[in-house]
C-alpha cells in the first residue's frame, strides 16, 4: 500500500481499478463472442440507478442492491438482445449506441414520465442533476471478492461447453451453427450476463462515487469500457483487468493534469490498435515475439485476437 | 433420405435453384456435379440450413427441414463441410473436434461451475471420442496444434473429422478434393467409401470427375439452377446435354 | 403550432445535418468504415473558421472556405494515421471503428486545451457580434434570418457540386468504381490510395462546411459541437442505408424535421430519445435503409 500511494495510487483509485477491470471483463464477455456491442454503459447505468434507488430510497443492504442492478440489467437486456443481435459488426455497434442514448434520455427524463403516468410527483432518478448524498458503503474488499467471482466464473465458462461455443461464434458463427450451437441462444445467454456483470459495476461504483447521474453513462463511458478492453487485449479474460487496471492508475502515476486524459485515452486507444492489436496481454503475439528472437519461423496462418476477429464482415 | 421437392431460391429476380427435385437414399453416395455459378453451394446451403427456399421443400426423414434453424438441422443429423475450408482456426485440432460434438453434451453453465460429476463424466467422454475421431484421421500428432497452423490437406481431413464428430446420419461434402493432388483425391475417395461401408449416407458436390466415379452410386447435374440429368457416371457419360453443359466444357477437368 | 415555421426551422437545419452526414456516407460508400471521428472534424471545422476570423480579420464569407481546406487536411491527416495503416494490415473494419473513437477522443481533447488557453475555462467562442446578420427577414409570414437562408443556399450549392462530382466527372466515376469493389479498381489502374485520401478529404470539406455554417447558424461553439450531432448524423446515414449518398442527403431533413416538430409538439425532453429510437427500429426493420436495397445472402 505504501509503495503504491508513493506511486500516487490512494485507496479510492484502487477502487476505481476494480471497477474498471469489471466493467473490461463485462464487454470482453460479447467481444469473445464476437460481438461488438457499446450497450454496457447503458446496463451500468441501470444498474447503478437500481441499485441505489434500492439502497438509498428503500433502504434495503448493499448486497441487494447490487444484486437487483445485475437483475434488473439482465431482465433488459433479454428484449433488447433478442432483435438487436442479429446485427453484426458495425450495424450492432451503432444499434447499442442507440440503446445506450436511449437509456441515458429515459433515466434522464424517468421522473416526469413516472409523474405523468401516475399521476403525482415523484422523485426516483432525479433529472439531469440525478441522485445525490448516496451511503459510501462500497468497500475494497467488497470489489476484490467480486472480481475474483466473476474472473472464476468466466474461467469456468472458457472451459465448458457454452464457452467453446462462444469461441467457436466468434471465429466462424455459420460454421458454429452447422455445428450444431444454438448461435442466437448463446449470443443473448452472453449478451445478458454481460449486462448483468456492468449492472453490477455500475451498483458498486454508485456506492463509490456517492453521487450518479445519467451524463456519467454515456457515450464516453461507452468508450471507456471499450478501451479497457482493446489496451488489455481480448485474448484472455486477465487483458481487461489488466486493461483496466493500466488506464485508470496511468493518469496517477504520470501526475498528468486532467485536462490530459482525453488526449492521453485517445492517443492509446489509436496507437493500441493500430500498433499492439492484440492488448497488453496477448500470450500468442509474445510466442510469436519470442519465436521471432529464437529465429524461428512463426506460422504462416497467425490467429488474429478476438477484438479483430471479432468482426469478420 | 433426404427428399427435395420444387426447390427453388431466388435471389431479387435471379433464381439461384429452379425447382430442384432430388433423391438421396440412404446408405449410399449420391453426386451433385455442374459447372461453376450452377448454384450448387446454394443447394447444399439450403439443405444445411445457412439460407432456406424460397419455394419447395426439403424432407429429411419425414421431417420437413426448409425452414429450420442450421443448429436443429445439425441435430436431426446433417453434417457438412465446406468449398473453402472454415475449420476454428485459433482452436486446436482437438477443440474443434470437442466442438463437433457440441449437440452431444448435457451439462449445464453451472453444472461446469461447480465441477459436477455430470459435468466431469461428459468433458472426459467427448475428449476420448475426439481422440479416437484424431486417430481415425491421422492427426494425434495435431491434436494441440491450432487448426489454422496446420497444413492444408490436413485442415481438409479435420474438417470431415468434425463434421462425422457431430454424429449424422447425412454428410454433406462441398468440394471435399479442391487443392487436393491426384494422390490425395484418391486416398479421399477411399475414405468415402469407408464412411459409406459404415452405413453413413453421404452428398458429395464435385467438379473432380474422378472422385464422382470412384465413389458415387447415383449422379444428379445441375446446371443454371436446374437438375437436367441422374443417374449412373456409365449413363450420364453418353447424355448428350450433360456433355454439352458440363462434360464436354470441362473435359480435361474430367480427365485430370 | 405554427407549421410553416417549422418547416423553415426543419429546412435549414436539415441542410447542416445533410451536409454533415453526406462526409459520413461518402467514407463509408468508398472504404467500408464508420469514421467516428467525423464530428470531431465538424468541430475544427467550426473553429478553424473561428480562427480565421477573429485571429486572422478574414471577412466571415472566406471563413466558410477556410474551413472546408482545414476540416479536410485534417481528415486527410487523419486517414493517414488512423486508418491506413490498419488498411494496410487487412484489419477488419471494427478495428478502424475503434481507431476512429481514439481519434475522436484525441482531437476533441486538444481542442479542449486550446479553448482553454484562448477562450477561458468557459471553453466558449463566439463570431464577432455584428458580423453575421441574423435579423429576421421583414414582411413574411414566419421567422428567418438571412443567415439561415445563407447556410440553406451554400450547404444545397455544396450538395449539387458534390452531385456533379460523383455523377460526371471522371474522378467521381472512379470514386464509385473503388466504392463497388477495390480490387477490381486497383485492377483497371486506378490509384485506390489516392481515391481514398481524396474521399477523405471531400468528406472533411463537408463536415467543416457544416461546423462552420453550425456555428455562425447558433454563434456558441465549444469543443463538444459535435457530440450531438455525431450520433444524429449516425441517425441520418442509418435511416438512409450506410454508404448511400442520397439517402444521406434526404435522411438529413428527415432527422431535422423529425426533431424539430417533436419540439414544437411539447416534447423537448424527447426529442433525442425519439431520434435514436428511430435509429433503433431501423436497424431491426430495415437495417439497408429507408432507400437502400438489401443485401444478397451469402454463405
Amino acid at each position: 500500500m505504501e509503495f503504491l500511494s508513493s506511486l500516487g495510487i490512494s485507496e479510492p483509485v484502487v477502487q476505481f481499478a476494480l471497477i474498471n477491470a469489471i466493467l473490461g471483463l463485462s464487454i470482453y464477455l460479447t467481444l469473445f463472442t464476437g460481438m461488438f456491442s457499446l450497450a454496457n454503459a447503458g446496463f451500468m447505468a441501470i444498474g447503478a440507478f437500481t441499485g441505489v434507488i434500492i439502497t438509498q430510497r428503500l433502504g434495503l443492504p448493499l448486497p441487494i442492491g447490487v444484486a437487483g442492478g445485475m437483475l434488473m440489467a439482465g431482465v433488459i437486456a433479454l428484449p433488447i438482445g433478442l432483435p438487436v443481435l442479429r446485427l453484426r459488426d458495425i450495424y450492432l455497434a451503432i444499434a447499442t449506441i442507440g440503446f445506450g442514448e436511449v437509456v441515458r434520455i429515459l433515466i434522464l427524463n424517468f421522473d416526469p414520465l413516472v409523474s405523468g403516468l401516475i399521476g403525482m410527483d415523484v422523485e426516483i432518478t432525479g433529472g439531469a442533476l440525478g441522485i445525490k448524498r448516496i451511503p459510501k458503503l462500497t468497500e475494497t474488499w467488497h470489489l476484490i471478492i467480486f472480481l475474483i467471482l466473476i474472473s472464476y466464473f468466466i474461467t469456468r465458462l472458457h472451459r465448458s461447453r457454452f464457452g467453446r461455443a462462444m469461441a467457436a461464434i466468434r471465429q466462424d458463427e455459420k460454421a458454429a451453427a452447422n455445428m450444431g450451437i444454438d448461435t442466437v441462444y448463446v449470443k443473448n445467454v452472453v449478451f445478458i450476463l454481460s449486462a448483468m456483470i456492468a449492472g453490477g459495476a455500475g451498483a458498486w461504483s454508485g456506492h463509490l462515487t456517492r453521487i450518479i447521474s445519467p451524463g456519467d453513462f454515456g457515450f464516453d463511458k461507452a468508450v471507456d469500457i471499450l478501451a479497457f478492453a482493446v489496451l488489455g487485449g481480448t485474448s484472455t479474460w486477465v487483458g481487461p483487468i489488466v486493461g483496466g487496471f493500466v488506464l485508470t492508475a496511468l493518469p496517477e502515476v504520470l501526475r498528468f493534469a486532467d485536462q490530459f486524459r482525453g488526449v492521453i485515452n485517445g492517443l492509446i486507444l489509436m496507437l493500441v490498435i493500430v500498433y499492439v492489436p492484440g492488448g497488453l496481454v496477448n500470450p500468442a503475439g509474445i510466442r510469436r515475439i519470442f519465436e521471432r528472437l529464437r529465429g524461428r519461423k512463426s506460422p504462416s496462418a497467425v490467429p488474429p485476437t478476438s477484438t479483430e476477429a471479432g468482426s469478420k464482415a | 433420405m433426404l427428399i427435395l421437392q420444387n426447390v427453388s431460391r431466388q435471389f431479387g429476380g435471379l433464381a439461384a435453384l429452379a425447382n430442384v427435385n432430388m433423391t438421396v437414399p440412404e446408405g449410399q453416395v449420391t453426386g451433385l456435379i455442374g459447372p461453376n455459378g450452377a448454384g450448387k453451394t446454394t443447394l447444399i446451403n439450403n439443405i444445411s440450413g445457412l439460407d432456406h427456399p424460397t419455394g419447395g421443400t426439403i424432407r429429411f426423414r419425414d421431417v420437413d427441414i426448409s425452414r429450420q434453424p442450421p443448429h436443429k438441422i445439425t441435430a436431426l443429423g446433417i453434417a457438412r463441410t465446406y468449398q473453402n475450408i472454415r475449420l476454428f482456426g485459433e482452436m486446436t485440432a482437438l477443440e474443434n473436434l470437442l466442438i463437433g460434438q457440441h449437440g452431444r453434451g448435457k451439462a449445464t453453465i453451472l453444472e461446469s461451475l461447480v465441477f459436477a460429476p455430470r459435468f466431469r463424466r461428459e468433458e472426459k467422454t467427448l475428449r476420448a471420442h475426439a481422440f479416437e475421431l484424431l486417430e481415425q484421421f491421422g492427426l494425434q500428432a495435431a491434436a494441440n496444434t491450432p487448426a489454422g497452423a496446420l497444413p492444408y490437406g490436413d485442415q481438409r481431413r479435420l474438417e470431415l473429422a468434425r463434421a462425422i464428430a457431430t454424429h449424422p446420419h447425412l454428410i454433406l461434402l462441398d468440394e471435399p478434393t479442391a487443392g487436393m493432388n491426384p494422390v490425395e483425391t484418391h486416398q479421399l475417395g477411399e475414405q468415402i467409401l469407408r464412411l459409406r461401408a459404415s452405413g453413413q449416407t453421404v452428398l458429395v458436390i464435385e467438379h473432380d470427375m474422378s472422385l464422382i466415379q470412384q465413389v458415387c452410386d447415383e449422379i444428379y447435374v445441375l446446371n443454371f439452377g436446374q437438375i437436367i440429368a441422374h443417374g449412373t457416371h456409365e449413363a450420364l457419360k453418353r447424355d448428350p446435354q450433360v456433355i454439352q453443359a458440363y462434360l464436354g466444357e470441362d473435359a480435361e477437368d474430367g480427365a485430370a | 403550432m405554427n407549421v410553416t415555421q417549422q418547416i423553415i426551422n426543419a429546412i435549414w437545419l436539415g441542410s447542416v445535418y445533410s451536409l454533415f452526414s453526406l462526409g459520413y456516407a461518402l467514407v463509408f460508400s468508398v472504404l467500408g468504415v464508420l469514421n467516428l471521428a467525423h464530428s470531431a472534424i465538424f468541430m475544427w471545422g467550426a473553429f478553424i473558421g473561428l480562427v480565421s476570423v477573429l485571429y486572422f480579420g478574414f471577412p466571415v464569407w472566406l471563413s466558410v472556405p477556410v474551413a472546408m481546406i482545414g476540416a479536410g487536411l485534417l481528415a486527410v491527416l487523419l486517414e493517414r494515421v488512423a486508418f491506413a495503416p490498419l488498411r494496410a494490415r487487412g484489419a477488419p473494419r471494427i478495428s478502424q471503428l475503434i481507431s476512429s473513437i481514439g481519434a475522436s477522443i484525441l482531437l476533441v481533447s486538444v481542442a479542449q486545451l486550446i479553448f482553454q488557453q484562448l477562450f477561458g475555462a468557459q471553453m466558449l467562442a463566439r463570431f464577432p457580434l455584428g458580423s453575421i446578420p441574423t435579423d429576421p427577414i421583414e414582411g413574411l409570414p414566419f421567422n428567418v434570418t438571412p443567415i439561415q437562408v445563407i447556410i440553406l443556399v451554400v450547404a444545397l450549392v455544396l450538395m449539387v457540386l458534390l452531385q456533379l462530382l460523383i455523377s460526371r466527372t471522371r474522378l467521381g466515376q472512379r470514386m464509385r468504381a473503388v466504392a463497388f469493389n477495390t480490387r477490381t479498381a486497383s485492377l483497371l489502374g486506378i490509384n485506390v490510395g489516392g481515391i481514398f485520401v481524396f474521399t477523405f478529404f471531400l468528406a472533411g470539406a463537408l463536415a467543416g462546411a457544416a461546423g462552420v455554417l453550425f456555428g455562425l447558424a447558433y454563434n456558441a461553439l465549444t469543443p463538444f459541437i459535435g457530440e450531438a450531432i455525431a450520433l444524429k448524423g449516425l441517425t441520418v446515414i442509418v435511416l438512409g442505408g450506410l454508404g448511400n449518398i442520397q439517402g444521406a442527403l434526404i435522411g438529413g431533413f428527415v432527422v431535422a424535421g423529425l426533431e424539430v416538430f417533436s419540439i414544437a409538439a411539447g416534447g423537448s425532453n424527447y426529442r433525442d430519445a425519439i431520434v435514436f429510437s428511430l435509429l433503433f427500429l431501423i436497424l431491426l426493420v430495415r437495417p439497408q435503409g429507408l432507400v437502400g436495397q438489401k443485401e444478397g445472402t451469402r454463405a
